[in-house]
C-alpha cells in the first residue's frame, strides 16, 4: 500500500442557493500521508472548512456543487453514492468541529454518544462490549473517572471535557483519519494546549493521521508537520512547518504570521 | 424568584386538576352510581342531593352518571383526534423539515391550504361527505389538526438538522431516518410536548363543538358536548345540567392548559 492517504485533485465547490452562483474553493490540491499531521490555516471565509466538509461528505448535495477528485485510501469519495459514504464515515474518518457547546446532543448520556459509531460500523458487538470499547475510549482522552462520565449529560461537563469527549467519539472507531475543524477556536488558553498535546500523543500511538484546521498559526506551528495556507478559496502556500514560519513565500502568509500576537510591549 | 414559583404552581395546579379528572374519567369507565342511560321519571329534574349528585336531566337520567360516562368518551375522542394529529403531523413535518428542498414547498403549501380552513369547518365538510358518528369525527378532526403538529415539528427540524451534534452523526455514518427519529425527535420533545397539550385542549373543545351541533356523538351515548346541547332546552328548570357539564369541560380544558403552560416555562 502506498503511503498517501489523501489526494485531492483539483477541487472546486460551487454554491448555487442564490442567484448567481459563488465559487468558494478553487483548484484546490492537497495530499496527506499516513500518519502526518497537516495544518489548514487561512482566515474565515477562506473555503478551509468547506474543504473538509467535503472530505467527509458532508455537503448538502442540491445546492451545492463540486468539481475534482477526493481519493481517501484509494477509494473516490466525491460523487460516491451514499450508502459506499456511509461505510467510511465515522469508521475511516473521523471529525470533530468547533463548537463544543452544540456538538453532542444535550438528550443522550455521554456514553450512548460515543458508542453510536460502534453501533453503526461494528453491529456484531453486543453492550458489554460496546460499553467496554467506549469507557476505554473516554479514558484514552484523557478524562478521569470515564464510568462515571459515561452517564452524564452534557450540560453536566466543561467545555474542555466536551471536546475531549467528542475526540472519543470520533476516535471509536480508531479511524485512519481525523479531521479536526477549529477544535480548539471555543476553549482557553491552557485548554488548548492539552488537546493539542492529545491530538499529537493519539497521531503517535494509533497512527491516525489529522487535518488540523486553524486560524491559530501558534498552535499549528507547534502540532503540525506540514502547513497549507488558503486564502480566498485557493491554496497560497504550502510547505513544512518551519519552511513555512522562516521564509514565508507570500504577502498573505508574511501578514498571518505578523497577526500573531507577541509577548512584547507595543511601541506607542 | 418570584416568577419562577409562580410558574411552578401553574404546573402543581395543572397536575392536581388533571389528576382528578382522568381519576373520573378512568372511574366512569368502570363505574357509574346509575346507568347512564337508564330513564327514571320519577326522578324527572331532580335537583343535586346525596342520592343525584348532579340531579337528574329531563328523562330523569342521572347528571353525575352521564357527565363521568360522557367525559370518557370526550376523552377518547380527543385522544385519538390528537395521536392522529401528531403522529402523521411529526412524520410530515420531520420529512419536510429535515431535507428540506422542494418536497418541503409542495407539502407545506398543501399544509397551508389545509391550515387556511377553520378546523370546525373541514370537520363539518367532511362530516357530511362521510356521515356523522364517533370515528368520522375522530378522523375528521385528526386531519384537521395535523398541520399545526406538522409546523411546529419542522421548525424544530429546521433549527437542529445544522446543529454539530446532528453533522457528525451524519458523520459517523448514521442513516437519515435514525438521525430523525433518535437524534432529533427526543430535542422537540419540550415543544412538542406543551403543543400536544393544547392541541389536547383545542380537540376537547372541538369535539364538544361537533357534539353541541349535533354531529358528533349520537345519542343515547353522552359526550359533555352532546349534553351541554341538552341542557341548554332545560336552562331555568334544571340549570344544573348546564352548569355542571360546562364546569367539566372547563375544568379538563383548564388542568391541560396549566399544565402545558407550566412545562412550557419550568
Amino acid at each position: 500500500m502506498d503511503d498517501i492517504l489523501l489526494d485531492i485533485k483539483n477541487l472546486n465547490i460551487e454554491f448555487h442557493d442564490h442567484d448567481a452562483p459563488e465559487h468558494v474553493v478553487k483548484n484546490v490540491n492537497m495530499v496527506l500521508k499516513r500518519g502526518e499531521i497537516l495544518g489548514i490555516v487561512g482566515e474565515s471565509g477562506s473555503g478551509k472548512s468547506l474543504t473538509a466538509m467535503a472530505i467527509a461528505g458532508l455537503l448538502r448535495r442540491h445546492d451545492i456543487t463540486t468539481d475534482g477528485r477526493i481519493i481517501f485510501d484509494g477509494k473516490e469519495l466525491l460523487g460516491a453514492k451514499r450508502s459506499e459514504l456511509r461505510k467510511i464515515q465515522g469508521n475511516d474518518i473521523g471529525v470533530i468541529f468547533q463548537e463544543p457547546m452544540t456538538s453532542l446532543n444535550p438528550t443522550k448520556r455521554i456514553g450512548w454518544q460515543v458508542e453510536e459509531s460502534l453501533r453503526i460500523h461494528r453491529p456484531e458487538m453486543d453492550k458489554a462490549q460496546r460499553y467496554r470499547l467506549a469507557v476505554e475510549s473516554l479514558k484514552s482522552v484523557e478524562l478521569d473517572e470515564p464510568e462515571r462520565i459515561y452517564g452524564k449529560y452534557p450540560h453536566e461537563l466543561s467545555g474542555g471535557m466536551r471536546q475531549r469527549v467528542m475526540i472519543a467519539s470520533a476516535m471509536i472507531c480508531e479511524p485512519k483519519l481525523l479531521i479536526a475543524d477549529e477544535p480548539t477556536t471555543a476553549l482557553d488558553v491552557t485548554i488548548q494546549m492539552q488537546i493539542v498535546k492529545l491530538l499529537q500523543r493519539l497521531n503517535r500511538e494509533k497512527k491516525t493521521s489529522i487535518l488540523f484546521i486553524s486560524h491559530d498559526l501558534s498552535l499549528v506551528k507547534r502540532l503540525c508537520g506540514r502547513i497549507l495556507v488558503m486564502h480566498d478559496g485557493r491554496v497560497v502556500e504550502e510547505g513544512a512547518s518551519e519552511e513555512i514560519f522562516t521564509d514565508p513565500k507570500q504577502d498573505y502568509t508574511r501578514k498571518l504570521i505578523d497577526a500573531i500576537p507577541k509577548l512584547e510591549k507595543p511601541e506607542i | 424568584m418570584q416568577t419562577k414559583k409562580k410558574h411552578s404552581l401553574n404546573l402543581i395546579i395543572g397536575l392536581i386538576i388533571t389528576c382528578i379528572m382522568l381519576f373520573l374519567i378512568i372511574l366512569g369507565f368502570f363505574y357509574t352510581p346509575y346507568d347512564p342511560t337508564k330513564m327514571d321519571s320519577s326522578a324527572k329534574f331532580a335537583a343535586p342531593s346525596i342520592k343525584h349528585l348532579m340531579g337528574c336531566d329531563n328523562f330523569g337520567r342521572d347528571i353525575f352518571s352521564r357527565v363521568l360516562k360522557g367525559m370518557g368518551n370526550t376523552f377518547v375522542i380527543a385522544l385519538a383526534t390528537v395521536v392522529i394529529g401528531v403522529v402523521s403531523g411529526v412524520l410530515i413535518g420531520a420529512v419536510t423539515g429535515y431535507f428540506g428542498g422542494w418536497l418541503d414547498e409542495v407539502v407545506m403549501r398543501i399544509n397551508d391550504v389545509v391550515f387556511a380552513f377553520p378546523s370546525i369547518l373541514l370537520a363539518l365538510v367532511f362530516i357530511s361527505l362521510f356521515g356523522t358518528g364517533k370515528y368520522n369525527v375522530v378522523l375528521a378532526l385528526g386531519i384537521a389538526f395535523i398541520p399545526s403538529f406538522a409546523r411546529i415539528v419542522r421548525g424544530e427540524f429546521i433549527k437542529y438538522r445544522e446543529m454539530d451534534y446532528v453533522k457528525s452523526a451524519r458523520l459517523a455514518g448514521v442513516s437519515h431516518l435514525r438521525i430523525i427519529f433518535v437524534h432529533i425527535l427526543p430535542n422537540t420533545m419540550t415543544v412538542l410536548l406543551s403543543s400536544i397539550m393544547i392541541g389536547f385542549n383545542n380537540a376537547v373543545l372541538a369535539e364538544a363543538g361537533m357534539s353541541y351541533l349535533g354531529i358528533g356523538v349520537q345519542p343515547p351515548d353522552a359526550s359533555l358536548g352532546s349534553m351541554l346541547s341538552e341542557a341548554q332546552g332545560y336552562l331555568f328548570s334544571a340549570p344544573g345540567y348546564a352548569v355542571f357539564t360546562g364546569l367539566m369541560i372547563i375544568l379538563l380544558v383548564l388542568g391541560f392548559s396549566l399544565l402545558a403552560d407550566g412545562l412550557k416555562k419550568g
